[in-house]
Protein backbone atom coordinates (compact mmCIF):
# COMPACT_ATOMS: atom_id res chain seq x y z
CA UNK A 1 0.00 0.00 0.00
CA UNK A 2 0.90 3.70 -0.98
CA UNK A 3 1.65 5.79 1.75
CA UNK A 4 -1.26 8.05 0.61
CA UNK A 5 -3.40 5.03 0.93
CA UNK A 6 -2.34 4.32 3.98
CA UNK A 7 -2.82 8.18 5.53
CA UNK A 8 -6.26 8.57 3.91
CA UNK A 9 -7.33 5.28 5.89
CA UNK A 10 -5.94 5.47 8.75
CA UNK A 11 -7.70 9.73 9.22
CA UNK A 12 -10.95 7.60 7.92
CA UNK A 13 -10.32 5.43 10.45
CA UNK A 14 -9.72 8.09 13.16
CA UNK A 15 -12.50 10.30 12.49
CA UNK A 16 -15.42 7.26 12.22
CA UNK A 17 -13.59 6.45 15.90
CA UNK A 18 -14.10 10.14 16.92
CA UNK A 19 -17.82 9.88 15.99
CA UNK A 20 -18.63 7.04 17.61
CA UNK A 21 -17.07 8.49 20.78
CA UNK A 22 -19.01 11.90 20.22
CA UNK A 23 -21.99 9.97 20.16
CA UNK A 24 -21.52 7.71 23.45
CA UNK A 25 -21.53 11.09 25.05
CA UNK A 26 -23.73 12.69 23.32
CA UNK A 27 -26.12 9.52 24.59
CA UNK A 28 -24.94 9.75 27.42
CA UNK A 29 -25.12 14.15 28.32
CA UNK A 30 -29.45 13.68 26.94
CA UNK A 31 -29.88 11.40 29.85
CA UNK A 32 -27.74 13.35 32.44
CA UNK A 33 -28.64 16.54 31.46
CA UNK A 34 -31.67 17.39 29.55
CA UNK A 35 -34.31 18.72 32.66
CA UNK A 36 -36.51 16.15 34.19
CA UNK A 37 -35.13 13.16 35.76
CA UNK A 38 -34.97 9.56 34.68
CA UNK A 39 -35.74 7.87 37.29
CA UNK A 40 -39.05 10.32 37.88
CA UNK A 41 -39.81 9.54 34.06
CA UNK A 42 -39.28 6.04 34.56
CA UNK A 43 -41.30 5.06 37.71
CA UNK A 44 -43.86 7.40 37.64
CA UNK A 45 -45.13 10.37 40.09
CA UNK A 46 -46.37 7.33 42.54
CA UNK A 47 -43.12 5.65 43.57
CA UNK A 48 -41.80 6.29 47.15
CA UNK A 49 -38.57 7.92 47.74
CA UNK A 50 -37.01 4.32 48.84
CA UNK A 51 -38.18 3.37 45.41
CA UNK A 52 -36.44 5.72 43.61
CA UNK A 53 -33.38 6.09 45.76
CA UNK A 54 -32.83 2.41 44.65
CA UNK A 55 -33.28 2.93 40.79
CA UNK A 56 -30.70 6.02 41.37
CA UNK A 57 -28.37 3.64 42.77
CA UNK A 58 -28.78 0.87 40.06
CA UNK A 59 -28.65 3.52 37.17
CA UNK A 60 -25.05 5.03 38.71
CA UNK A 61 -27.18 8.17 39.12
CA UNK A 62 -26.26 9.03 42.85
CA UNK A 63 -22.35 9.53 41.77
CA UNK A 64 -20.43 12.26 40.45
CA UNK A 65 -21.26 12.77 36.42
CA UNK A 66 -16.91 12.21 35.92
CA UNK A 67 -17.23 8.81 37.40
CA UNK A 68 -20.97 7.93 35.66
CA UNK A 69 -19.26 8.77 32.09
CA UNK A 70 -16.58 5.97 32.96
CA UNK A 71 -18.49 3.53 33.82
CA UNK A 72 -21.22 4.26 30.76
CA UNK A 73 -18.37 3.71 28.39
CA UNK A 74 -16.81 0.46 30.46
CA UNK A 75 -20.36 -0.63 29.96
CA UNK A 76 -20.53 0.16 26.56
CA UNK A 77 -16.98 -1.78 25.57
CA UNK A 78 -17.40 -4.94 28.14
CA UNK A 79 -20.14 -6.45 25.25
CA UNK A 80 -23.26 -5.87 27.30
CA UNK A 81 -24.29 -2.50 27.23
CA UNK A 82 -25.64 -2.43 30.52
CA UNK A 83 -28.71 -4.34 32.11
CA UNK A 84 -32.51 -4.05 30.73
CA UNK A 85 -34.64 -2.53 33.28
CA UNK A 86 -37.65 -4.89 32.17
CA UNK A 87 -35.62 -7.76 31.91
CA UNK A 88 -33.24 -7.57 34.55
CA UNK A 89 -31.31 -10.90 33.74
CA UNK A 90 -30.93 -9.70 30.34
CA UNK A 91 -27.52 -7.73 28.97
CA UNK A 92 -29.05 -4.86 26.27
CA UNK A 93 -26.62 -6.57 24.31
CA UNK A 94 -28.23 -9.75 23.87
CA UNK A 95 -31.71 -8.24 23.40
CA UNK A 96 -30.56 -6.25 20.57
CA UNK A 97 -28.73 -9.57 19.07
CA UNK A 98 -31.64 -11.78 18.83
CA UNK A 99 -33.72 -9.03 16.81
CA UNK A 100 -30.89 -7.86 14.71
CA UNK A 101 -30.75 -9.81 11.98
CA UNK A 102 -34.89 -9.78 11.17
CA UNK A 103 -33.84 -5.48 10.99
CA UNK A 104 -30.58 -6.34 8.42
CA UNK A 105 -32.51 -8.39 6.33
CA UNK A 106 -35.33 -5.76 6.23
CA UNK A 107 -33.21 -3.23 5.21
CA UNK A 108 -30.81 -5.41 2.64
CA UNK A 109 -34.09 -6.55 0.60
CA UNK A 110 -35.48 -2.61 0.87
CA UNK A 111 -32.00 -1.65 -1.27
CA UNK A 112 -32.44 -4.65 -3.25
CA UNK A 113 -36.23 -3.52 -4.46
CA UNK A 114 -34.77 0.07 -5.03
CA UNK A 115 -31.79 -0.83 -7.14
CA UNK A 116 -34.19 -3.49 -9.08
CA UNK A 117 -36.74 -0.53 -9.98
CA UNK A 118 -34.12 2.48 -9.97
CA UNK A 119 -31.15 0.84 -12.55
CA UNK A 120 -33.13 -0.19 -15.15
CA UNK A 121 -35.62 2.60 -15.29
CA UNK A 122 -32.89 5.38 -14.71
CA UNK A 123 -30.83 3.68 -17.79
CA UNK A 124 -33.64 3.49 -20.09
CA UNK A 125 -34.71 6.91 -18.75
CA UNK A 126 -31.25 8.66 -19.88
CA UNK A 127 -31.25 6.41 -23.08
CA UNK A 128 -33.79 8.30 -24.36
CA UNK A 129 -33.88 11.45 -22.71
CA UNK A 130 -37.56 13.12 -22.84
CA UNK A 131 -39.14 10.92 -24.49
CA UNK A 132 -41.65 8.85 -23.31
CA UNK A 133 -39.73 6.24 -20.14
CA UNK A 134 -38.13 9.66 -19.28
CA UNK A 135 -41.58 11.10 -18.07
CA UNK A 136 -41.91 7.76 -16.71
CA UNK A 137 -38.82 7.46 -14.69
CA UNK A 138 -39.75 11.45 -13.35
CA UNK A 139 -43.00 10.86 -12.34
CA UNK A 140 -41.91 7.16 -10.34
CA UNK A 141 -39.49 9.72 -8.93
CA UNK A 142 -41.79 12.82 -7.76
CA UNK A 143 -44.57 10.04 -6.45
CA UNK A 144 -41.72 7.62 -4.70
CA UNK A 145 -40.65 10.61 -2.62
CA UNK A 146 -44.30 11.98 -2.11
CA UNK A 147 -45.31 8.77 -0.53
CA UNK A 148 -44.60 8.78 3.38
CA UNK A 149 -43.87 5.32 4.17
CA UNK A 150 -46.70 5.34 6.98
CA UNK A 151 -48.97 5.71 4.29
CA UNK A 152 -47.18 3.76 1.74
CA UNK A 153 -47.71 0.88 3.85
CA UNK A 154 -51.07 0.79 4.72
CA UNK A 155 -51.79 1.18 1.04
CA UNK A 156 -49.82 -1.83 0.04
CA UNK A 157 -51.52 -3.83 2.73
CA UNK A 158 -54.99 -3.03 1.13
CA UNK A 159 -53.89 -3.43 -2.21
CA UNK A 160 -51.91 -6.86 -2.18
CA UNK A 161 -52.86 -8.49 0.82
CA UNK A 162 -56.54 -7.57 1.40
CA UNK A 163 -58.27 -7.32 -2.16
CA UNK A 164 -55.95 -9.38 -4.10
CA UNK A 165 -54.83 -11.78 -1.55
CA UNK A 166 -51.31 -12.54 -3.31
CA UNK A 167 -49.23 -11.49 0.28
CA UNK A 168 -49.55 -12.23 3.57
CA UNK A 169 -51.00 -9.77 6.23
CA UNK A 170 -49.31 -8.17 9.21
CA UNK A 171 -49.31 -10.56 11.99
CA UNK A 172 -49.23 -13.46 9.99
CA UNK A 173 -46.61 -16.12 9.86
CA UNK A 174 -43.00 -14.61 8.90
CA UNK A 175 -41.58 -17.85 7.79
CA UNK A 176 -41.96 -17.14 3.99
CA UNK A 177 -39.48 -14.51 2.16
CA UNK A 178 -43.28 -13.51 0.63
CA UNK A 179 -43.29 -11.88 3.62
CA UNK A 180 -40.88 -9.60 3.43
CA UNK A 181 -41.69 -7.83 -0.08
CA UNK A 182 -44.40 -5.27 1.04
CA UNK A 183 -42.46 -4.27 4.06
CA UNK A 184 -39.35 -4.43 1.39
CA UNK A 185 -41.32 -2.40 -1.00
CA UNK A 186 -42.83 0.23 1.75
CA UNK A 187 -39.17 1.38 2.57
CA UNK A 188 -37.56 0.82 -1.02
CA UNK A 189 -40.11 3.23 -2.65
CA UNK A 190 -38.71 6.81 -1.52
CA UNK A 191 -34.90 5.20 -2.13
CA UNK A 192 -36.28 4.07 -6.03
CA UNK A 193 -37.02 7.63 -6.21
CA UNK A 194 -33.86 8.98 -5.15
CA UNK A 195 -31.97 6.39 -7.17
CA UNK A 196 -33.40 6.64 -10.29
CA UNK A 197 -32.64 10.84 -10.45
CA UNK A 198 -29.17 9.46 -9.57
CA UNK A 199 -28.60 6.49 -12.37
CA UNK A 200 -30.25 8.81 -14.93
CA UNK A 201 -27.81 11.39 -14.09
CA UNK A 202 -24.98 9.88 -13.99
CA UNK A 203 -26.07 7.80 -17.13
CA UNK A 204 -26.73 11.19 -18.91
CA UNK A 205 -23.40 12.46 -17.76
CA UNK A 206 -21.44 9.13 -18.89
CA UNK A 207 -22.54 8.84 -22.36
CA UNK A 208 -21.63 12.27 -23.20
CA UNK A 209 -18.27 11.17 -22.50
CA UNK A 210 -15.75 10.65 -25.58
CA UNK A 211 -14.74 7.25 -25.00
CA UNK A 212 -18.76 6.28 -25.45
CA UNK A 213 -18.60 8.42 -28.83
CA UNK A 214 -15.48 6.39 -29.74
CA UNK A 215 -17.47 3.36 -28.86
CA UNK A 216 -20.34 4.36 -31.09
CA UNK A 217 -18.25 5.08 -33.64
CA UNK A 218 -16.42 1.66 -34.08
CA UNK A 219 -19.91 0.09 -34.32
CA UNK A 220 -20.24 -1.28 -31.19
CA UNK A 221 -24.56 -2.23 -30.52
CA UNK A 222 -26.37 0.21 -28.71
CA UNK A 223 -27.58 -2.16 -25.85
CA UNK A 224 -24.29 -3.57 -25.39
CA UNK A 225 -22.91 0.02 -25.46
CA UNK A 226 -25.25 0.79 -22.94
CA UNK A 227 -24.88 -1.91 -20.86
CA UNK A 228 -20.82 -3.06 -20.88
CA UNK A 229 -19.33 0.82 -21.55
CA UNK A 230 -21.87 3.14 -19.57
CA UNK A 231 -23.57 1.35 -16.90
CA UNK A 232 -20.82 0.15 -15.74
CA UNK A 233 -19.12 3.49 -15.11
CA UNK A 234 -22.27 5.25 -14.20
CA UNK A 235 -22.94 2.68 -11.51
CA UNK A 236 -20.28 3.37 -8.81
CA UNK A 237 -21.96 6.38 -7.57
CA UNK A 238 -25.02 4.92 -7.37
CA UNK A 239 -24.19 2.24 -5.41
CA UNK A 240 -22.78 3.70 -3.34
CA UNK A 241 -25.59 4.71 -0.98
CA UNK A 242 -25.05 7.94 0.46
CA UNK A 243 -25.27 9.05 4.32
CA UNK A 244 -28.66 10.60 4.11
CA UNK A 245 -30.37 7.19 2.15
CA UNK A 246 -28.82 5.04 5.05
CA UNK A 247 -30.49 7.29 7.79
CA UNK A 248 -33.74 7.03 5.75
CA UNK A 249 -33.47 3.06 5.11
CA UNK A 250 -33.07 2.63 8.98
CA UNK A 251 -36.05 5.14 10.06
CA UNK A 252 -37.81 3.22 7.55
CA UNK A 253 -37.54 0.06 9.16
CA UNK A 254 -38.48 1.85 12.65
CA UNK A 255 -41.60 2.61 11.10
CA UNK A 256 -42.19 -0.26 8.71
CA UNK A 257 -41.72 -2.87 11.90
CA UNK A 258 -44.53 -1.17 13.15
CA UNK A 259 -46.80 -1.25 10.11
CA UNK A 260 -46.38 -4.82 9.48
CA UNK A 261 -45.76 -6.17 12.81
CA UNK A 262 -42.66 -7.04 12.37
CA UNK A 263 -39.81 -7.62 14.99
CA UNK A 264 -36.84 -5.92 14.97
CA UNK A 265 -34.70 -2.91 16.05
CA UNK A 266 -36.83 -0.53 15.22
CA UNK A 267 -39.64 -2.75 17.62
CA UNK A 268 -37.77 -3.47 20.43
CA UNK A 269 -36.87 0.55 20.24
CA UNK A 270 -40.23 1.33 20.68
CA UNK A 271 -41.15 -1.44 23.14
CA UNK A 272 -38.31 -0.05 25.47
CA UNK A 273 -39.44 3.58 24.62
CA UNK A 274 -42.98 3.12 26.18
CA UNK A 275 -41.51 1.07 28.85
CA UNK A 276 -38.86 3.46 29.84
CA UNK A 277 -36.46 1.10 29.85
CA UNK A 278 -33.55 3.25 29.65
CA UNK A 279 -30.89 1.26 28.96
CA UNK A 280 -32.33 -0.65 26.20
CA UNK A 281 -33.12 2.56 24.40
CA UNK A 282 -29.72 4.12 24.79
CA UNK A 283 -28.48 0.81 23.50
CA UNK A 284 -30.89 0.86 20.34
CA UNK A 285 -29.60 4.39 19.55
CA UNK A 286 -25.84 3.43 19.75
CA UNK A 287 -26.24 0.24 17.79
CA UNK A 288 -27.89 2.36 14.91
CA UNK A 289 -25.78 5.47 15.14
CA UNK A 290 -22.52 2.67 15.09
CA UNK A 291 -24.19 0.84 11.86
CA UNK A 292 -24.57 4.27 10.38
CA UNK A 293 -21.20 5.56 10.85
CA UNK A 294 -19.81 1.84 10.03
CA UNK A 295 -21.45 1.80 6.36
CA UNK A 296 -20.46 5.36 6.26
CA UNK A 297 -17.10 4.21 6.98
CA UNK A 298 -16.84 1.08 4.75
CA UNK A 299 -18.45 2.79 1.53
CA UNK A 300 -15.66 5.69 2.15
CA UNK A 301 -12.67 3.35 2.40
CA UNK A 302 -14.07 1.05 -0.61
CA UNK A 303 -13.90 4.19 -2.77
CA UNK A 304 -10.93 5.51 -1.32
CA UNK A 305 -9.33 1.91 -2.70
CA UNK A 306 -11.17 2.10 -5.96
CA UNK A 307 -10.64 5.50 -6.95
CA UNK A 308 -7.68 7.08 -6.25
CA UNK A 309 -8.74 10.81 -6.32
CA UNK A 310 -10.92 10.74 -3.32
CA UNK A 311 -7.19 9.57 -1.20
CA UNK A 312 -6.12 13.12 -3.02
CA UNK A 313 -8.89 15.62 -1.99
CA UNK B 1 -64.29 36.59 -11.97
CA UNK B 2 -62.57 35.91 -14.98
CA UNK B 3 -59.13 37.48 -13.77
CA UNK B 4 -59.40 35.75 -10.67
CA UNK B 5 -59.63 32.40 -12.83
CA UNK B 6 -56.65 32.87 -14.44
CA UNK B 7 -54.71 33.87 -11.66
CA UNK B 8 -55.96 30.63 -10.46
CA UNK B 9 -54.85 28.80 -13.24
CA UNK B 10 -51.54 30.78 -13.44
CA UNK B 11 -51.00 29.44 -9.53
CA UNK B 12 -49.32 26.02 -9.69
CA UNK B 13 -50.73 22.82 -7.99
CA UNK B 14 -48.47 22.50 -5.19
CA UNK B 15 -48.81 26.20 -3.89
CA UNK B 16 -52.71 25.96 -4.22
CA UNK B 17 -52.16 22.43 -1.86
CA UNK B 18 -50.35 24.85 0.34
CA UNK B 19 -52.68 27.72 0.52
CA UNK B 20 -55.21 25.35 1.24
CA UNK B 21 -53.37 23.86 3.91
CA UNK B 22 -52.60 27.00 5.57
CA UNK B 23 -56.46 28.48 4.89
CA UNK B 24 -57.53 25.21 6.81
CA UNK B 25 -55.27 25.58 9.69
CA UNK B 26 -56.81 28.55 10.75
CA UNK B 27 -60.12 28.15 10.08
CA UNK B 28 -60.75 24.76 10.17
CA UNK B 29 -61.74 24.36 13.82
CA UNK B 30 -64.39 26.90 12.89
CA UNK B 31 -65.75 24.50 10.22
CA UNK B 32 -64.83 21.76 11.63
CA UNK B 33 -68.83 19.92 11.39
CA UNK B 34 -68.58 18.03 15.02
CA UNK B 35 -65.78 18.32 17.78
CA UNK B 36 -63.00 15.92 16.81
CA UNK B 37 -62.86 14.18 20.25
CA UNK B 38 -66.55 13.80 20.63
CA UNK B 39 -67.40 10.59 21.53
CA UNK B 40 -70.19 8.42 19.69
CA UNK B 41 -69.88 4.84 20.37
CA UNK B 42 -72.83 4.16 18.38
CA UNK B 43 -71.57 5.20 14.94
CA UNK B 44 -67.89 3.65 15.64
CA UNK B 45 -65.81 3.09 12.30
CA UNK B 46 -68.47 4.12 9.51
CA UNK B 47 -68.04 4.64 5.98
CA UNK B 48 -68.37 8.39 4.72
CA UNK B 49 -72.30 9.75 4.82
CA UNK B 50 -73.67 12.99 4.35
CA UNK B 51 -73.91 12.65 8.18
CA UNK B 52 -70.25 12.39 8.35
CA UNK B 53 -68.66 13.37 4.95
CA UNK B 54 -65.41 11.24 5.41
CA UNK B 55 -67.37 8.63 7.84
CA UNK B 56 -65.86 7.79 11.06
CA UNK B 57 -63.48 6.87 13.10
CA UNK B 58 -61.88 5.31 16.47
CA UNK B 59 -65.26 6.05 19.10
CA UNK B 60 -67.13 7.22 17.04
CA UNK B 61 -65.16 10.89 16.06
CA UNK B 62 -65.84 12.61 12.68
CA UNK B 63 -62.80 12.16 10.94
CA UNK B 64 -63.28 15.65 8.65
CA UNK B 65 -63.61 17.58 11.61
CA UNK B 66 -60.03 15.48 13.26
CA UNK B 67 -58.60 16.33 10.23
CA UNK B 68 -59.38 19.93 10.25
CA UNK B 69 -57.69 20.18 13.89
CA UNK B 70 -54.79 17.99 12.91
CA UNK B 71 -54.15 21.04 9.78
CA UNK B 72 -53.83 23.14 13.01
CA UNK B 73 -51.49 20.99 14.80
CA UNK B 74 -49.44 20.56 11.93
CA UNK B 75 -49.60 23.99 10.58
CA UNK B 76 -48.07 25.19 14.15
CA UNK B 77 -45.55 22.53 14.42
CA UNK B 78 -44.17 23.15 10.93
CA UNK B 79 -43.95 27.03 11.33
CA UNK B 80 -42.84 26.56 15.03
CA UNK B 81 -39.95 23.75 14.48
CA UNK B 82 -38.93 25.74 10.93
CA UNK B 83 -39.30 29.11 12.32
CA UNK B 84 -36.66 28.18 15.43
CA UNK B 85 -34.58 26.28 12.88
CA UNK B 86 -33.89 28.83 10.57
CA UNK B 87 -32.99 31.07 13.11
CA UNK B 88 -30.40 28.94 15.08
CA UNK B 89 -29.29 27.49 11.82
CA UNK B 90 -28.54 30.62 10.05
CA UNK B 91 -27.11 32.12 13.35
CA UNK B 92 -24.74 29.30 13.52
CA UNK B 93 -24.10 28.85 9.95
CA UNK B 94 -23.15 32.41 9.30
CA UNK B 95 -20.45 32.04 12.37
CA UNK B 96 -19.12 29.02 10.88
CA UNK B 97 -18.66 30.15 7.28
CA UNK B 98 -17.60 34.17 8.74
CA UNK B 99 -15.14 33.77 11.63
CA UNK B 100 -13.89 30.04 10.09
CA UNK B 101 -11.15 28.48 12.23
CA UNK B 102 -12.35 26.93 15.47
CA UNK B 103 -15.58 27.73 15.35
CA UNK B 104 -16.02 26.53 12.13
CA UNK B 105 -14.64 23.18 13.34
CA UNK B 106 -17.08 23.07 16.35
CA UNK B 107 -20.19 24.20 14.46
CA UNK B 108 -19.33 21.65 11.97
CA UNK B 109 -18.46 18.83 14.25
CA UNK B 110 -21.52 19.41 16.12
CA UNK B 111 -23.80 19.50 13.10
CA UNK B 112 -21.58 15.96 11.65
CA UNK B 113 -22.42 14.53 15.26
CA UNK B 114 -26.39 15.25 15.23
CA UNK B 115 -26.76 13.85 11.46
CA UNK B 116 -24.44 10.68 12.66
CA UNK B 117 -27.84 9.71 13.49
CA UNK B 118 -31.45 8.52 11.55
CA UNK B 119 -33.37 11.87 11.79
CA UNK B 120 -36.19 9.87 13.86
CA UNK B 121 -34.19 8.01 16.31
CA UNK B 122 -32.56 10.98 17.40
CA UNK B 123 -36.65 12.79 17.48
CA UNK B 124 -37.25 9.40 19.62
CA UNK B 125 -34.28 9.49 21.92
CA UNK B 126 -35.02 13.29 22.60
CA UNK B 127 -39.20 12.61 23.47
CA UNK B 128 -37.68 9.29 25.94
CA UNK B 129 -36.28 11.74 28.73
CA UNK B 130 -39.88 13.26 29.20
CA UNK B 131 -42.42 11.30 31.14
CA UNK B 132 -45.25 12.48 29.24
CA UNK B 133 -44.47 14.10 25.75
CA UNK B 134 -46.48 17.34 24.65
CA UNK B 135 -46.63 19.86 21.96
CA UNK B 136 -43.36 21.73 23.27
CA UNK B 137 -41.13 18.53 24.00
CA UNK B 138 -42.17 17.37 20.31
CA UNK B 139 -40.80 20.99 18.87
CA UNK B 140 -37.63 20.73 20.74
CA UNK B 141 -36.93 17.14 19.78
CA UNK B 142 -37.69 18.04 15.80
CA UNK B 143 -35.45 21.47 16.27
CA UNK B 144 -33.23 19.12 17.49
CA UNK B 145 -31.78 17.88 14.27
CA UNK B 146 -34.04 20.63 12.35
CA UNK B 147 -31.11 23.40 12.39
CA UNK B 148 -28.33 21.58 10.82
CA UNK B 149 -29.84 21.91 7.14
CA UNK B 150 -30.08 25.44 7.25
CA UNK B 151 -26.62 25.59 9.01
CA UNK B 152 -24.77 23.83 6.11
CA UNK B 153 -26.73 25.95 3.96
CA UNK B 154 -25.91 29.29 5.42
CA UNK B 155 -22.01 28.07 5.88
CA UNK B 156 -21.59 27.73 2.37
CA UNK B 157 -23.35 30.73 1.24
CA UNK B 158 -21.24 32.81 3.70
CA UNK B 159 -18.09 31.69 3.01
CA UNK B 160 -18.23 32.75 -0.34
CA UNK B 161 -20.25 36.05 0.91
CA UNK B 162 -17.16 36.81 3.17
CA UNK B 163 -14.82 37.51 0.35
CA UNK B 164 -16.86 39.91 -1.83
CA UNK B 165 -16.05 43.67 -1.87
CA UNK B 166 -19.05 44.86 -0.10
CA UNK B 167 -18.13 42.55 3.01
CA UNK B 168 -14.32 43.40 2.73
CA UNK B 169 -15.62 47.21 2.19
CA UNK B 170 -17.75 46.82 5.56
CA UNK B 171 -14.74 44.92 7.59
CA UNK B 172 -12.71 48.28 6.45
CA UNK B 173 -14.53 50.86 7.37
CA UNK B 174 -14.45 49.19 10.83
CA UNK B 175 -18.04 47.96 11.59
CA UNK B 176 -18.29 45.87 14.37
CA UNK B 177 -18.30 42.26 12.95
CA UNK B 178 -21.91 41.61 14.90
CA UNK B 179 -23.15 44.65 12.30
CA UNK B 180 -21.44 43.16 9.56
CA UNK B 181 -23.32 39.87 9.95
CA UNK B 182 -26.42 41.34 10.03
CA UNK B 183 -26.63 44.07 8.05
CA UNK B 184 -24.43 42.68 4.87
CA UNK B 185 -23.96 38.63 5.87
CA UNK B 186 -27.54 37.34 6.98
CA UNK B 187 -29.67 39.31 4.71
CA UNK B 188 -28.17 37.94 1.90
CA UNK B 189 -28.69 34.40 2.95
CA UNK B 190 -32.64 34.52 3.08
CA UNK B 191 -33.22 33.71 -0.83
CA UNK B 192 -31.91 30.10 -0.80
CA UNK B 193 -32.88 30.10 3.18
CA UNK B 194 -36.39 30.35 1.79
CA UNK B 195 -36.17 27.92 -0.43
CA UNK B 196 -35.38 25.24 1.81
CA UNK B 197 -37.65 26.36 4.27
CA UNK B 198 -40.45 25.16 1.93
CA UNK B 199 -39.58 21.76 1.34
CA UNK B 200 -38.29 21.86 5.22
CA UNK B 201 -42.17 22.42 5.91
CA UNK B 202 -43.00 19.53 4.35
CA UNK B 203 -40.03 17.85 5.86
CA UNK B 204 -40.95 18.59 9.64
CA UNK B 205 -44.95 18.26 8.91
CA UNK B 206 -44.24 14.73 7.82
CA UNK B 207 -41.82 14.14 10.52
CA UNK B 208 -44.41 15.08 13.26
CA UNK B 209 -47.20 12.86 11.51
CA UNK B 210 -44.57 9.89 11.95
CA UNK B 211 -43.59 10.23 15.54
CA UNK B 212 -47.68 10.39 15.91
CA UNK B 213 -48.13 7.64 14.05
CA UNK B 214 -45.44 5.85 16.29
CA UNK B 215 -47.20 7.19 19.61
CA UNK B 216 -44.99 9.43 20.59
CA UNK B 217 -47.22 12.71 19.17
CA UNK B 218 -48.33 15.33 22.35
CA UNK B 219 -51.05 13.41 23.97
CA UNK B 220 -54.45 15.30 23.89
CA UNK B 221 -53.65 17.04 20.29
CA UNK B 222 -55.32 15.47 17.29
CA UNK B 223 -52.81 14.63 15.10
CA UNK B 224 -52.80 13.40 11.43
CA UNK B 225 -49.84 10.65 12.29
CA UNK B 226 -52.49 9.52 15.47
CA UNK B 227 -55.31 9.16 13.48
CA UNK B 228 -53.30 7.02 10.59
CA UNK B 229 -51.90 4.88 13.84
CA UNK B 230 -55.88 4.45 14.75
CA UNK B 231 -57.14 3.62 11.04
CA UNK B 232 -53.96 0.99 10.49
CA UNK B 233 -54.85 -1.22 12.97
CA UNK B 234 -58.63 -1.35 11.71
CA UNK B 235 -57.46 -1.36 8.41
CA UNK B 236 -58.77 -4.85 7.35
CA UNK B 237 -61.54 -3.89 8.52
CA UNK B 238 -62.15 0.14 7.93
CA UNK B 239 -59.92 1.46 5.30
CA UNK B 240 -61.16 4.51 4.96
CA UNK B 241 -59.39 6.01 8.16
CA UNK B 242 -56.12 5.02 6.86
CA UNK B 243 -56.54 6.23 3.23
CA UNK B 244 -58.26 9.64 4.28
CA UNK B 245 -55.71 10.19 7.35
CA UNK B 246 -52.79 9.10 5.30
CA UNK B 247 -53.94 11.11 2.28
CA UNK B 248 -54.17 14.22 3.77
CA UNK B 249 -50.61 13.71 5.13
CA UNK B 250 -49.15 12.81 1.58
CA UNK B 251 -51.06 15.67 -0.37
CA UNK B 252 -49.71 18.25 2.16
CA UNK B 253 -46.18 16.53 1.59
CA UNK B 254 -46.46 17.03 -2.02
CA UNK B 255 -47.76 20.41 -2.04
CA UNK B 256 -44.58 21.45 0.11
CA UNK B 257 -42.67 19.81 -2.20
CA UNK B 258 -43.86 21.28 -5.18
CA UNK B 259 -43.39 24.61 -4.32
CA UNK B 260 -40.12 24.47 -3.15
CA UNK B 261 -39.15 22.76 -6.46
CA UNK B 262 -41.51 26.04 -8.20
CA UNK B 263 -39.75 28.58 -5.85
CA UNK B 264 -36.29 27.31 -6.59
CA UNK B 265 -36.82 27.68 -10.31
CA UNK B 266 -38.30 30.88 -9.87
CA UNK B 267 -35.87 31.87 -7.75
CA UNK B 268 -32.23 30.59 -7.64
CA UNK B 269 -31.01 33.04 -10.79
CA UNK B 270 -28.36 30.10 -11.62
CA UNK B 271 -30.72 27.49 -12.52
CA UNK B 272 -31.90 30.01 -15.35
Amino acid sequence: MSPGLVRYLAGRLLRALLTVVGLVTIVFLLVRLIPGDPVEAILGDQAGPEEKAELRRSLNLDRPIAEQYVSFFGEMLDGTMGTSFRKPDRSVWSLVREVFPYTIVLALAALLVAWFVAIPLGTIAAAQASRAWDKVASTVAVAGLAIPNIWLGPLLILGFGVKLRWLPLPGDDLAGPEALILPAITIGTALAAVLTRQTRAAMIDVLQQQYITAARARGVPSFALLLRHALRNALLPVMTIGAAQLGALLSGTVVTEKIFERPGLGTLFLESFFARDIPVVQGCVLIIAVIYVGVNLIVDLAYGLVDPRVRLS
Amino acid sequence: MSRLRHRLKKTPFGLMIVIAFFVLGVIGPWIAPYDPLMIDLAHEYESPSWTHLLGTGDNGIDILSALLYGARLAAIVGIVVVGISVVIGTILGAWAGYFGRLTDHVITGIADLVQAFPAIVLNIAVLALVARPGLIHLIVALAVNGWVLYARLARAETLSLREREFVEAARALGIPTNQVLRRHVIPNLLGPLVIQATTGLGVVILAESTLSFLGLGPGKAVSWGALLDQGTSVLLRFPHVALFSGGAIALTVLGFNLTGDWLRDRLDPRLR
